[in-house]
C-alpha cells in the first residue's frame, strides 16, 4: 500500500482522474476537433475483393454540389505505406514486400481497398459526389483460403510471383525430428486461431490541416503511437520533413493494437490539405471500420508435442499459416513471427522447439497486432496441445502442466526460442488460481449442473507472454526498423508542480492516474500537483508509443530514471542552500535534509530557488529542474499465469455459458489495483469474445459476411460470469519498478482455458475438438457429429 | 442519407394520400428499421410520411382478446397491465424485442408491415389468430405474411390496429442470434378457442411459418413431453452463417417444448 505521504503512491487504488472528463462527456476526441475552414473526406471503396481498375471516371463528381476536389491513386504520387518489420525466409533472403499504394493504383485487392477520395464541404455532399464515380473494374477470382494462396493460380501481387510473404523458421529441427521419432508418445493437434476485428468503441478519424503560412502540417488522429506516424508518413511516404509535421493523437477510444498502425486515410487527406490549402476531416463509420481496420489473429496451424515415458515433453514441432491480408500492415510480418513462436516454451521446460511460420497474402482485409499479437496464438496453441495429450495419456490436467514447467528457481530460463525468461513462479499463479476458484468445490458443482441436465466442464491456461517491448538491439536485430524504448520529461515549475511529458499513449490504459501515481510516490508530492502530458509531437520528446503491454514497463521505467535526475540535481541544490554535502542529504516524502540534523527543505521550496537562483551553485549547475530521460529496456519482461474455467453446457441447444472463471496473474509490482483488476476483465471478456462468440467470416468471394454487428458477435455483459481475478506477483528483474505489464494478459491467458472447459464438459459424448468461436450451433453439431 | 421531403400525416387519411401523391414515398412508424436502412443509403425514398402526429393509433384496449393500436410501442405492449392479464405471453415476447431505445421507438404496426423474417411479433399474430385492421379492411393473419418482407397490404394501405383473441395458454420462445439477438428461432405456441397453433419466425426460407407436425402433436396432448420424437423438417429452412437447416429445425422442437412448458 502507499508509501508516498499522499497515500496515492504505488500500490494505491487511486480513482482514475482522466474519468472526470471521460465520464462527463468532456473528452477531446478526434472527431470533436474542427478547424477552420474544414472540409470533409468520403473515401470510395472496392466492393470487389480482386479486380483491375480499368479506369475511373470522375468528372461528375467534381462538378457535383459542394465538392472541393477529388483524388485518385493516379493523383497521388507519393511514397507505399511502409511495413516496420523485416523478417528473412529460412533460406536467408528477405520476405516480398509488394506495394501499398494509400489509393489504389492499377488494382484493387480487398474489398475496402480505398479508390478515390472526394473532398467536398459537408460528408453528405461528399458522399453524394462518391455515387457518381464511374468505376470500371475487371473482377478477378479471389483468393481467401491460405492453403489455396499458397499453391499460386491467382496472385494478389502479380510482380512478386506468390502468394507467399515469407516462409521463415525457428529452433533446430533435425533435433526436434529426432526427438519426436523417439518419444514414448506424440501428440497431435490442428489449430485454428481464428480472425477478429478489433472493434474500438472510438472508430478511427483524422483531421488534417495544412498551414500554407510557415508549410506546417498538423494532423490530428486516432493513433496508439502519434511519433510513429509522424516518423513513418513523414520519412516514408510523404517525404516531410519532421519539424514540418506535428501528430496529435488527442482522447482516444480505445485502440488494442488497431490504432498502431499507419492507415491510408490520415495519410491521403494529409497529402491532400496541401493540395486544396484547407484542413480536411474524415471519420470512419462502423462499417467503413470493419472493412479497413487491421484485423487480428487469423493462423491456421499444425503441431506436434512429443511426451516421453516420464510424461515429460521431448519436443515441440509446429507449422503456422499467418494471414497477413491483401497488404503488409505496419507491423503484420512481426506479429506470427518474433512474437508468436519464440513464446512456444511456454511454461514448460520443452528441451527443443522448431517452428516455420508461412506468412500468405489473400484478398481480404490486411491482419497485424490485436491484443496479445502473436501471444495468444502461442498460449491457445499450446495450452490446447497440452490438454490433448494429457487425455491421450490419461495424465491429470493440472500434474501435465505441474510435471512440465519451469522451476521457481530455475530463473534466468533461457528458452530454446531465443527468450529468457528472468522471473516467474508458475506454481504459485497455480495454487492460488484453484484456491480463488474453489476448485476443490469443482465436482460439486458439476453433480448441481447434472441435475439441471447441463455438462460441467473446467478448463486450464497456464500460460506465459513477452511484453515490455522491446530491447531495441534485440529487436533490431531481429529486424525491426526502429527502435523499442520508450522517453520521459519531467517539467517542474517553479512553484514544486510538475508536468510530465511521456512517449506512451493513453488510450483507455489510465496512464494520466498510474504514471501520476509513480511521480507521486517519486517525489513526495500530491497527485493534483502533477499533469501526465501525452499524443501531442509538438509538446513531447520522441516517443514510440503504447502497444505490447508496454507502457508501465518501458514508459513508466523512463519516467522512474527521470524523477531520479530531478531528485539528483535537487539533492544538488539543497546541500547548495543548507550548506551541507551533497552526499548528506536525504530525500524522503517529498522533503530534503541534511542527515542528522533537523535542516530541511520541502520540493517545492527547491523548485522555487531552481527557477530563482538567487542562492544557488551557478559554478555547478544551470537554474531550472526539468529533466529528461530515454529508457532502453534491457529484456522483454513476462507476465503468466492461471486461468480455470467452469462452463455449462446445454446438450438440447449447445449454448455455452461460462460460469465461472479465475484469473490468477504474475503482472510484476501493482501500480494500482483497481486499474490492474480493470484490465484483466477487459481482457478476459476480449478473450471469451475470441473463444465463443467472435469470428470473422468471408465467402469464396472475398466479401466479408460479418460485417457489422447484424452479423459479427461481441462480447456483451450477459455473455459473462462476475470473475474472480488476483495478482500472484514475482518482480520484473530488469527494471527499477519490477513491473511486468497487464494489458494484454487477459486476452492471452483466457481463450484456451475456455474451449479446454468445453472439450472437458463434451468429453462424455467424446468430442475431442472444437474450435473457435465455440458457438452453439459448433457445439451442438460436434455433439451430434461425436454420437455419429 | 439522401434527401427525401419530411411530411408529418395529421390522419391516416393523410398519410395515404400523401403516400399516393409521392414519386416514391414510404410511411414511417416507428423508424427502426427504416432510418439504418436511410443511414446506410440502402433506400432513398422520395417521401417519408410520418405516422408519429397521428391520433388514435396508440393505445391498447381490452374485448375478449387484446386490440393493440398500431403505434403502439413495443414498451407500452410489455408494460400493460392488459395485455399482461390477458396474453402474457404477448407482453413477454415485446419485452424481448431489441433493447430499450428500440422498444420505445418501435410499433407493433411497423413491425407487423415490415415482416422481417426474425421478427417476433409476426409468430404471435399467426399462432393467435390475430387480425391485421387497415385503414380499408381487415386480414387474417393467416393471409398476411406472405413471404420475406412481403404482406398482403396494398402500397398505400396502412395499418391501424393488431386484435389478438384470449388464449387458455400461450408462450413465446426465442432463441437469439447471438449477434443481433434477433430470433434464430423463435417459436411461438397457442392454445386458443380455435385450437392448438404452432408458429415459427427466424428460420423459415419464407419468413414465419406455421409448424403442422408439432401442432398435430400437440392438439391431442398440450405437453412437452407430447413433442418427443416429432421433428420439423429442414427443407425449406434458412441456412447461413450462424445457423445451418438441420440446427435450425432441431431449436424449432426444442424451443417449442420450452415454450409448452412455460406456457404452464
Amino acid at each position: 500500500m502507499p508509501d508516498g505521504v499522499t497515500g496515492t503512491g504505488i500500490g494505491a487504488a487511486v480513482k482514475r482522474v482522466e474519468d472526470q472528463r471521460f465520464l462527463t462527456g468532456r473528452g477531446n476526441y478526434t472527431d470533436d476537433i474542427n478547424r477552420p475552414g474544414q472540409t470533409y473526406a468520403y473515401v470510395l471503396r472496392s466492393p470487389h475483393a480482386h479486380a483491375t481498375i480499368k479506369s475511373i471516371d470522375t468528372a461528375a463528381a467534381s462538378e457535383a454540389s459542394g465538392v472541393v476536389a477529388v483524388f485518385t491513386g493516379a493523383d497521388m504520387e507519393v511514397g507505399g505505406l511502409p511495413c516496420g518489420w523485416l523478417i528473412h525466409n529460412e533460406d536467408g533472403s528477405p520476405m516480398h514486400e509488394p506495394p501499398h499504394p494509400p489509393l489504389a493504383v492499377g488494382k484493387v485487392r480487398h474489398v475496402g481497398d480505398q479508390v478515390a477520395v472526394v473532398i467536398a464541404e459537408s460528408l453528405a455532399e461528399a458522399k453524394n459526389a462518391a455515387e457518381l464515380i464511374k468505376v470500371d473494374y475487371g473482377v478477378l477470382p479471389a483468393v481467401i483460403d491460405m492453403k489455396t494462396a499458397e499453391a499460386g493460380g491467382t496472385l494478389v501481387h502479380d510482380d512478386i510471383g506468390t502468394n507467399k510473404c515469407y516462409d521463415w523458421g525457428i529452433g533446430d529441427k533435425d533435433a526436434v525430428d529426432a526427438a519426436l521419432a523417439a518419444s514414448a508418445h506424440v501428440t497431435e493437434i490442428d489449430i485454428v486461431n481464428n480472425r477478429l476485428i478489433p472493434n474500438a468503441m472510438e472508430p478511427r478519424a483524422a483531421v488534417a490541416d495544412f498551414n500554407g503560412a510557415n508549410s506546417e502540417y498538423t494532423l490530428y488522429t486516432t493513433s496508439q503511437n502519434p511519433h510513429v506516424i509522424r516518423l513513418l508518413m513523414g520519412a516514408f511516404v510523404l517525404s516531410l520533413p519532421e519539424h514540418k509535421l506535428r501528430v496529435i493523437a488527442p482522447d482516444v477510444g480505445g485502440g488494442f493494437g488497431s490504432k498502431i498502425f499507419l492507415y491510408a486515410e490520415e495519410t491521403i487527406i494529409t497529402w491532400a490539405s496541401a493540395r486544396i490549402g484547407r484542413p480536411i476531416k474524415w471519420t470512419a463509420d462502423r462499417s467503413e471500420a470493419f472493412i479497413t481496420d487491421a484485423h487480428g489473429r487469423d493462423h491456421v496451424t499444425h503441431a506436434k508435442l512429443g511426451i516421453d515415458d516420464n510424461g515429460k515433453f521431448t519436443a515441440l514441432k509446429v507449422e503456422t499459416y499467418a494471414n497477413m491480408g491483401a497488404y503488409l500492415s505496419t507491423f503484420a510480418s512481426s506479429v506470427p513471427t518474433y512474437l508468436y513462436a519464440t513464446l512456444l516454451a511456454g511454461v514448460y521446460t520443452t528441451p527443443v522447439i522448431y517452428a516455420n511460420v508461412k506468412a500468405i497474402f489473400t484478398n481480404t482485409v490486411p491482419v497485424d497486432a490485436y491484443r496479445g499479437a502473436g501471444r495468444p496464438e502461442a498460449a491457445y496453441l499450446l495450452e490446447r496441445i497440452v490438454d490433448r495429450a494429457a487425455r491421450e495419456t490419461g495424465v491429470d490436467q493440472l500434474e501435465i502442466r505441474r510435471h512440465n514447467m519451469i522451476q521457481p528457481d530455475a530463473f534466468p530460463y533461457q528458452t530454446p526460442v531465443a527468450l529468457a525468461y528472468d522471473s516467474g513462479n508458475y506454481q504459485a499463479t497455480l495454487d492460488s488460481a484453484l484456491s480463488l476458484g474453489d476448485v476443490s468445490g469443482y465436482p460439486a458443482r458439476k453433480a448441481g449442473s447434472a441435475t439441471k441436465g447441463l455438462k460441467r466442464g473446467i478448463g486450464y491456461s497456464t500460460y506465459i507472454e513477452a511484453c515490455g517491448i522491446a530491447p531495441s538491439a534485440v529487436a533490431g536485430a531481429l529486424g525491426a526498423r526502429a527502435g523499442l524504448y520508450e522517453s520521459a520529461e519531467v517539467r517542474v515549475h517553479p512553484t514544486g508542480s510538475v508536468t510530465v511529458f511521456t512517449g506512451s499513449h493513453s488510450h483507455g490504459q489510465g496512464h494520466e492516474t498510474t504514471f501520476a501515481q509513480i511521480v507521486s510516490d517519486q517525489l513526495g508530492i500530491a497527485m493534483e500537483n502533477i499533469e501526465i502530458n501525452h499524443g501531442d509531437t509538438g509538446n513531447v520528446q520522441f516517443g514510440m508509443g503504447t502497444y505490447g503491454s508496454r507502457s508501465l514497463a518501458v514508459g513508466g521505467s523512463a519516467l522512474v530514471k527521470a524523477t531520479g535526475k530531478i531528485i539528483a540535481k535537487a539533492s544538488k541544490i539543497a546541500a547548495h542552500i543548507m550548506e551541507a554535502s551533497a552526499d548528506d542529504i536525504e530525500f524522503k516524502d517529498g522533503n530534503f535534509t541534511v542527515a542528522g540534523t533537523d535542516k530541511s527543505m520541502a520540493f517545492g521550496e527547491i523548485a522555487l530557488a531552481a527557477y530563482v537562483p538567487h542562492n544557488f551553485p551557478h559554478d555547478e549547475l544551470e537554474p531550472g529542474l526539468d529533466e529528461t530521460a530515454f529508457y532502453d529496456p534491457a529484456n522483454f519482461t513476462f507476465p503468466g499465469g492461471t486461468h480455470i474455467c467452469e462452463v455449462e453446457v446445454d446438450p438440447a441447444t449447445g449454448v455455452v455459458k461460462v460460469d465461472n472463471f479465475t484469473a490468477v496473474d504474475d503482472i510484476g509490482r501493482v501500480i494500482n489495483p483497481m486499474i490492474v483488476e480493470g484490465q484483466v476483465h477487459g481482457g478476459v471478456a476480449q478473450g471469451i469474445g475470441q473463444a465463443l462468440l467472435e469470428g470473422c467470416s468471408y465467402d469464396s468471394d472475398g466479401q466479408l459476411l460479418t460485417g457489422s454487428y447484424m452479423d459479427y458477435t461481441m462480447p456483451r455483459a450477459d455473455n459473462l460470469p462476475n470473475f474472480k481475478v488476483a495478482t500472484q506477483s514475482t518482480l520484473c528483474t530488469h527494471n527499477v519498478l519490477g513491473v511486468k505489464g497487464v494489458g494484454e494478459v487477459g486476452a492471452i491467458g483466457s481463450p484456451p482455458a475456455v474451449i479446454n472447459a468445453i472439450v472437458d464438459a463434451l468429453s462424455d459424448f467424446g468430442v475431442k475438438d472444437i474450435s473457435m468461436p465455440a458457438t452453439s450451433a459448433k457445439v451442438w453439431q460436434a455433439i451430434q457429429d461425436a454420437r455419429g | 442519407m439522401h434527401d427525401f421531403n419530411y411530411q408529418k400525416a395529421g390522419s391516416v387519411a393523410d398519410a395515404v394520400s400523401a403516400l399516393n401523391a409521392a414519386d416514391d414515398g414510404t410511411v414511417m412508424a416507428g423508424g427502426m428499421t427504416l432510418l439504418p436502412t436511410l443511414k446506410q443509403r440502402l433506400a432513398a425514398p422520395s417521401d417519408v410520411i410520418d405516422l408519429a402526429g397521428v391520433s388514435g393509433l396508440s393505445g391498447i384496449s381490452v374485448s375478449g382478446g387484446v386490440t393493440i393500436g398500431a403505434m403502439t410501442t413495443h414498451a407500452a405492449v410489455s408494460g400493460s397491465t392488459d395485455v399482461k392479464g390477458t396474453i402474457p405471453a404477448l407482453a413477454d415476447l415485446a419485452e424481448g424485442i431489441g433493447d430499450p431505445q428500440v422498444r420505445n421507438r418501435g410499433t407493433i404496426g411497423g413491425s407487423v408491415a415490415n415482416n422481417d423474417p426474425a421478427a417476433d411479433y409476426p409468430a404471435a399474430c399467426l399462432a393467435l389468430g390475430a387480425t391485421i385492421k387497415t385503414d380499408r379492411r381487415e386480414i387474417a393473419a393467416d393471409d398476411f405474411f406472405n413471404g420475406l418482407f412481403e404482406t398482403a397490404l396494398a402500397e398505400d394501405e396502412i395499418i391501424t390496429s393488431v386484435s389478438f383473441p384470449s388464449a387458455e395458454k400461450a408462450a413465446y420462445m426465442k432463441f437469439p442470434n447471438p449477434a443481433s439477438r434477433y430470433a434464430l428461432v423463435g417459436v411461438f405456441v397457442a392454445k386458443t378457442a380455435a385450437g392448438v397453433r404452432v408458429a415459427v419466425t427466424g428460420a423459415g426460407d419464407s419468413g414465419v411459418f406455421r409448424a403442422s407436425s408439432l401442432e398435430q402433436a400437440l392438439s391431442s396432448n398440450f405437453s412437452a413431453s407430447a413433442l418427443d420424437g416429432i421433428t420439423v423438417s429442414a427443407d425449406d429452412l434458412m441456412s447461413d452463417i450462424h445457423a445451418s437447416a438441420e440446427y435450425r429445425a432441431h431449436l424449432i422442437t426444442t424451443m417449442a417444448k420450452r415454450a409448452v412448458t412455460a406456457a404452464g
